[in-house]
């Protein structure tokens, strides 16, 4: 029903949305999110892995500014139990401009923002890197596969490999397939200006190699779980309220839905007369 | 009011008589809702009302995301945070005010082209189009505005590129580009002055709006067939028209509601499909995005403004005959403003004696391929600017000039038109024959 919905005003607009071809051919890859499509919802025990890859790992030098401790809590989200989110709450200290000095962060207030220089904050970075489009600049993909910024995220962390042969060996950041926007040598660049390997060089360092964690609940830790989990994490911190929106959505849908049968039939019996039929 | 021919309000009672002398409001609402409205038009007559409720949309929204918004370049970002993370339904007023500029946008192109090929802009209903472009423009300003006002990269860079158009007019442009942004460059008075006139033109839109529609009201409708409404008496002009209430007001609505239904599927599905992610990063000066692309409705103007680069000869003419005084960006500039200036002046350089596309069989071909070449630059708007995209750029451009300037004059000399209907009466009865004993079968249904 979605995509019958959807397609006449999208087929216009698909052709013409977003934005032009990334510099660099990249490999990411289409994981299967169960948030995706329009009745798709997040994995709660996915978002409290998440969360907890985000805490021992991520957090050491990217910040989530824009996310209140108090949203972990939240129905359709990680949903911590209140007890656990305060506690979880106190392993942060925040300054305060009241005292001038760093306390006890409380659920009211938000993660940290960016304690590392370069490292960007995390909190909208699956909305913000849902921008690589379909052949042609088509947005096809995001469209009809679901692909996002979290599969992106998912990609960057899984897509470190050996740096290729053509590469020289002190050249600058981490051989990445995924990443499209970085550094590339130019001893990687054939006679006709294309690039010869896939993706480009990310300044940040491989941070997930797999069993970087424990899960409570004996989930896998390999790298491409991990990647998945976090990205699922970042997509939730990123958009909160998608399970709300999704719900508002449907029953929007169904209502007008409804609505267009009632006022067709209103309006078929109105004239009916005029057009000389029974 | 002059127009159609119809019956008028008659206040009866006491009291309504006591009103109508001082104040004719509900005559005023009566004459309007009863309007005399030809009974032949089509489904592409229901974007008006999409529009109008669009706008109304949007003023409602607006005005509650005003209530949490900052303009501020340091809280702006995070106060639209704020209101998709905190304030109660925030989320999805955002993202219905954000789409709503996608359906507006949608339902003004269908609008536009509509007519265009039912000869909607040509005499006596030109004033009825040139308001309409006035309103298009000031369309345009209000959402590019609007899209600033987030302070993400593309709003911030976006205004860069923008306002550096005119900055690209010989001798006064870096006063003007200095004067729209209160600053010599995208800043704290630029956001201040934008957030402000967001919020005053959508009314300056709504009160056009109603000059619009008195404009057409005045006028009457067109129609497909393009053929009047007889005005020789009130039961003729009753044989080719139905009252606006209650049959068009109930058509219009169904209308809205599907319309409205995959609106709702776009909100609650894929609400930041049709954005650009880079907006999600907060507004850096020192880093500008590798592309930017302006939102989708603005793209094919987009494409114009690119077509036209230093190496096309035309270009070249010009500049070599102004002196230099118009080089290739302001051509650019020139361009895109031109190919809205050629549209509004349709009224006047459409020579053709019939009004509906339906009866011309040349015009028919070269709308369509208007069409086709409106949807190849918006599409081509978006792409880089190498490799072959700068010579589709350019034949959709020239094709969008030659159309209004070349081909619309030239049609109604060379063409020979198909014959058109005596009477709407006669056109609609084409389509719903009239059989025996329709109205016993009529009334039995009943």
């Amino acid at each position: 029903m979605f995509r019958k919905l959807t397609l006449t005003a999208a087929t216009a607009l698909a052709l013409t949305t977003g934005q032009a071809i990334a510099e660099s051919e990249t490999h990411v890859h289409d994981y299967d999110f169960s948030f995706e499509g329009p009745f798709g919802s997040y994995d709660q025990m996915q978002l409290q892995r998440g969360l907890q890859i985000y805490t021992e790992v991520c957090s050491s030098c990217h910040g989530l500014e824009y996310v209140a401790f108090r949203t972990l809590h939240d129905e359709g989200g990680p949903a911590l139990p209140e007890d656990q989110m305060r506690a979880y709450a106190e392993f942060y200290e925040v300054y305060d401009p009241e005292v001038d000095d760093y306390r006890l962060a409380t659920p009211a207030d938000k993660f940290p923002a960016v304690t590392s220089a370069n490292a960007p904050d995390l909190s909208l970075m699956a909305k913000s890197r849902a921008g690589f489009h379909g052949p042609l600049g088509t947005g096809i993909n995001q469209f009809v596969k679901g692909m996002g910024g979290a599969e992106y995220i998912a990609s960057i962390i899984a897509g470190y490999e050996e740096a290729p042969d053509c590469a020289p060996e002190d050249f600058d950041g981490y051989y990445n397939v995924a990443f499209a926007s970085g550094g590339y040598p130019d001893s990687c660049i054939d006679d006709h200006g294309h690039n010869m390997v896939p993706g480009s060089w990310i300044g940040m360092a491989q941070p997930l190699w797999g069993d970087d964690v424990e899960f409570a609940d004996g989930h896998s830790t390999d790298i491409h779980h991990e990647a998945q989990d976090v990205a699922a994490f970042l997509m939730w911190t990123a958009e909160p309220k998608m399970m709300a929106r999704k719900q508002a959505g449907l029953s929007g849908v169904i209502l007008l839905i409804l609505l267009s049968v009632l006022l067709y039939l209103t309006n078929k019996r109105l004239w009916a007369p005029h057009k000389h039929k029974d | 009011m002059s127009g159609i021919p119809h019956d008028h309000y008659e206040p009866k009672t006491g009291i309504e008589k006591w009103l109508h002398t001082r104040l004719p409001i509900v005559g005023l609402v009566y004459d309007t809702l009863m309007l005399p409205t030809p009974k032949n038009l089509n489904w592409m007559w229901i974007w008006g009302i999409v529009l109008a409720f669009t706008l109304v949309l949007q003023i409602a929204t607006g005005i509650v995301l005003v209530m949490h918004y900052t303009p501020h370049v340091d809280l702006a970002f995070a106060s639209v945070e704020h209101i998709m993370r905190d304030v109660n339904g925030g989320h999805m007023i955002r993202y219905f005010h954000a789409n709503g500029a996608s359906l507006f946008f949608v339902a003004v192109y269908l609008h536009m082209f509509r007519g265009l090929y039912y000869g909607s802009y040509k005499a006596p209903r030109e004033v009825t189009w040139i308001i309409g472009m006035l309103m298009y423009l000031m369309m345009m300003g209000t959402a590019f505005m609007g899209y600033v006002l987030p302070w993400g990269q593309m709003s911030f860079h976006g205004t860069a590129v923008i306002t550096g158009l005119f900055g690209a007019i010989p001798f006064i442009g870096e006063s003007i580009q200095t004067w729209l942004l209160g600053a010599s460059a995208v800043g704290q008075p630029a956001l201040n002055r934008f957030f402000s006139l967001h919020y005053l033109l959508p009314f300056v839109l709504l009160g056009l709006t109603i000059v619009h529609v008195w404009a057409f009201h005045t006028t009457g409708n067109n129609n497909p067939t393009g053929v009047e409404v007889r005005r020789t008496s009130k039961e003729d002009a009753a044989k080719d028209t139905l009252p606006f209430w209650p049959y068009f007001v109930i058509k219009d609505l169904f209308a809205l509601a599907i319309v409205l239904a995959v609106f709702m599927a776009i909100v609650g599905f894929m609400p930041n499909y049709l954005g650009h992610p880079d907006n999600y990063v907060p507004a850096n000066p020192l880093a500008t995005p590798s592309h930017i692309v302006p939102e989708w409705y603005f793209l094919p103007f987009y494409a114009i403004l690119r077509a036209f680069t230093a190496d096309v000869w035309i270009v070249q003419l010009v500049n070599f005959v102004s002196f230099g005084i118009i080089d290739a960006k302001f051509f650019g500039v020139l361009a895109m403003f031109g190919a809205i200036a050629v549209m509004a002046l349709a009224p006047w350089l459409d020579t053709s004696s019939v009004r509906s596309g339906r009866y011309r069989p040349m015009f028919k071909w070269w709308f369509a391929l208007l069409a086709f070449d409106f949807m190849v630059l918006m599409w081509v708007g978006a792409m880089p600017t190498d490799g072959i995209y700068p010579y589709i750029s350019l034949i959709a451009a020239t094709y969008w000039f030659g159309y209004f300037l070349v081909l619309l004059p030239l049609l109604g000399v060379i063409e020979k038109p198909l014959p058109q209907p005596a009477t709407i009466e006669d056109d609609f009865n084409a389509h719903y024959a009239p059989k025996a004993g329709a109205d016993a079968s009529a009334n039995s249904a009943e």
